[in-house]
């Protein structure tokens, strides 16, 4: 299965059960932050009369994943991106590329790791959904299998059409995400970038480092190739001089 | 030594003096109380002057280094073989300064090791901090032939001078890959970094970029040289270096320019705000008015011109770097970054500590003479 979850907007009343049973499951600090930061990993956000969680998206092709140079990320097949914060050497990489701007750091402290939601991968591994999913009183926040989940989003659109917006945030975006997002509003008025393209951000810079082999060896042979040229145009003038000095 | 001179070594001592000063009560804070406290970065903000001027400046104005070589190992030119020793050097003290800088920058320093032996081969910072390192390391071996004339160790220098032309040409091709790189670590931020500086075209601008910044950093170290050693070179070596400059500089003009326009984002400097502001002193001063000013033989031919310009172009290119890493971020990020005292203060301290150790290296190296067995006359 690969662990998705659905969250639609229109069924969140903000009672922030999620954003307490994150804290408790992960053992972090009580304390709420206004948005998402190394301790707080979930928030519900109002705007625009709406509620909209923010947390890790657990994208299909992680940016994250791709920009970390010691690979700190995986996409896991069963759905999380996860971060093993032994190998983390605080780069801020993956701060500074992820498109939804979910990992952050821990400023605080002398020797800090990265921190985002880890989509309860024991839990999950258990067979129980993430700690979020688990209390959510109104069924706003739900997991399951990813196809089956954007299928569940596609009957809701299908059977009250007036009450959502058509579409579902995360199917496409950035080659897709393992958070679907449903709401009753624009989703640029939660606060949720509608100007991501469809690729996933890493083919970006993997067009570029996937050509490297192929301009080491050309270069290679043009640098060489530029010395022999000019290399021999000195050994022929060298030796004319050589062979004019030559007592005849 | 005249008064003059006396006050003014005086001077720049007290200068070293108190940016050493300053620069390790800041290093202190920073270890002791950790990033948040000694830095202005933040979440939204993860990236600042440590990595937009420290890494992204401090590799390219050490670009000098691969072009030099390039020119007189793989191009043949031998004529501007007095120019090698002082470049080489000053591109591995600036790629020293770029790991010390590095060593204050990442969150857990001590773990700067990791990218040997943990790969990611889809990542653009894995693929620069190996060529980073690979080249520092050419660099420390292109380096070593003055140190073993010194030691009068003549066969390791005969064996490492046997293998020039090949560790040049390595170098060339890490140079170009990690440059290029540098540029290559903002693709993957098209709805973050801004129209004016985002590009395709990014690992390109910062290549040639890098040609441009080294060939000036050469006429730059040879001025400072001459006014603190009283070493420099002639006129006859600098005045081709100029020239260079004004086609590297084009080059690099002209691919801006067609980028901007291409991607229809020069209208919006018809009425610039911040960011349009930024970039027309960015190229205005850093890459027109040096291509003008090199343009003129008179302006070129005469050292006050030739060091101006190249000031200029450095200037140029210091603020590209920063508009690309800094400006250029802050519209999306929500938040205006300016760096701390501290974060100033580490930053200034390790440049003049490489000031100081290129002094000391010129002291006791013959970094002004020519290697052994080469023709051109040693420089005055």
């Amino acid at each position: 299965m690969k662990g998705a979850i659905l969250f639609d907007g229109t069924k969140c009343i903000g009672c922030e059960a999620c954003v307490a049973a994150c804290k408790e499951q992960n053992n972090l600090p009580a304390t709420v932050d206004p948005e998402l930061t190394a301790y707080t990993w979930t928030v519900v956000e109002q705007r625009d009369k709406a509620f909209v969680r923010r947390m890790c998206m657990h994208c299909e092709s992680p940016t994250c994943a791709s920009v970390c140079p010691v690979g700190a990320f995986q996409k896991q097949p069963d759905g999380p991106v996860t971060y093993d914060a032994s190998r983390c050497m605080g780069c801020r990489y993956c701060i500074m590329a992820c498109p939804f701007g979910v990992p952050k750091y821990q400023w605080d402290r002398t020797v800090p790791i990265v921190q985002k939601c880890t989509l309860c991968p024991d839990r999950i591994a258990r067979g129980e959904a993430p700690a979020c999913a688990s209390v959510c009183p109104t069924g706003a926040t739900t997991f399951g299998d990813r196809d089956q989940l954007i299928g569940e989003a596609r009957r809701r659109l299908a059977a009250a059409p007036k009450s959502y917006v058509p579409r579902i945030y995360g199917l496409e975006e950035v080659g897709g995400t393992s958070v679907l997002i449903l709401s009753g509003v624009p989703f640029a008025g939660l606060g949720l970038r509608t100007d991501l393209p469809l690729q996933p951000l890493p083919m970006l810079t993997w067009q570029v480092l996937s050509k490297i082999p192929d301009f080491v060896v050309v270069g290679g042979a043009f640098l060489y190739g530029i010395w022999w040229i000019t290399n021999r145009r000195t050994d022929v003038q060298k030796r004319s001089t050589q062979q004019a000095a030559q007592p005849k | 030594m005249n008064a003059t001179r006396w006050l003014e070594v005086r001077f720049w001592r007290l200068v070293f003096l108190v940016l050493a000063a300053t620069g390790t009560v800041a290093a202190v804070l920073r270890f002791t109380r950790g990033l948040g406290a000694s830095t202005n970065l933040s979440d939204q903000f993860p990236w600042g002057l440590w990595i937009g001027f420290d890494v992204l400046c401090g590799v390219g104005l050490a670009a000098g280094g691969f072009t030099i070589t390039a020119i007189v190992y793989v191009f043949n030119l031998k004529r501007f073989t007095p120019i090698i020793r002082p470049t080489v050097l000053t591109a591995f003290l600036g790629y020293v300064f770029v790991a010390v800088a590095l060593l204050f920058d990442l969150g857990q320093p001590q773990r700067i090791w990791h990218a040997l032996v943990m790969w990611n081969p889809h990542s653009v910072m894995f693929e620069v901090a190996w060529c980073v390192m690979l080249y520092t390391s050419v660099l420390a071996l292109e380096l070593s032939p003055i140190v073993f004339e010194r030691l009068n160790l003549e066969r390791p220098r005969r064996i490492v001078h046997a293998v020039s032309v090949p560790l040049v040409i390595v170098g060339v091709i890490l140079s170009t890959l990690h440059q290029s790189s540098l540029g290559s670590l903002f693709l993957i931020v098209p709805e973050k970094l801004h129209p004016l500086w985002y590009s395709p075209l990014l690992p390109v601008l910062f290549f040639v970029s890098a040609i441009a910044a080294g060939l000036a950093m050469v006429i730059v170290e040879s001025y400072l040289s001459q006014r603190a050693f009283n070493h420099h070179l002639e006129m006859d070596l600098l005045e081709p270096v100029g020239r260079a400059m004004v086609v590297a500089l084009s080059i690099y003009g002209i691919l801006r320019l067609q980028d901007l326009a291409r991607r229809g984002v020069l209208p919006t400097l018809r009425h610039p705000g911040y960011e349009g502001g930024m970039l027309l002193l960015e190229v205005g001063l850093g890459v027109l008015l040096p291509i003008v000013l090199l343009a003129i033989p008179k302006v070129r031919m005469r050292q006050a011109g030739l060091v101006t310009s190249a000031f200029l172009a450095v200037l140029g290119f210091v603020m590209h770097r920063l508009n690309v890493s800094i400006t250029g971020m802050e519209r999306a990020a929500g938040v205006s970054y300016f760096p701390s005292w501290m974060e100033v203060a580490v930053s200034l301290a390790l440049v003049a500590v490489g000031f100081a150790i290129f002094g000391w290296a010129v002291q006791y190296l013959p970094i002004f003479h020519n290697p052994q067995g080469s023709s051109p006359a040693p420089r005055g």
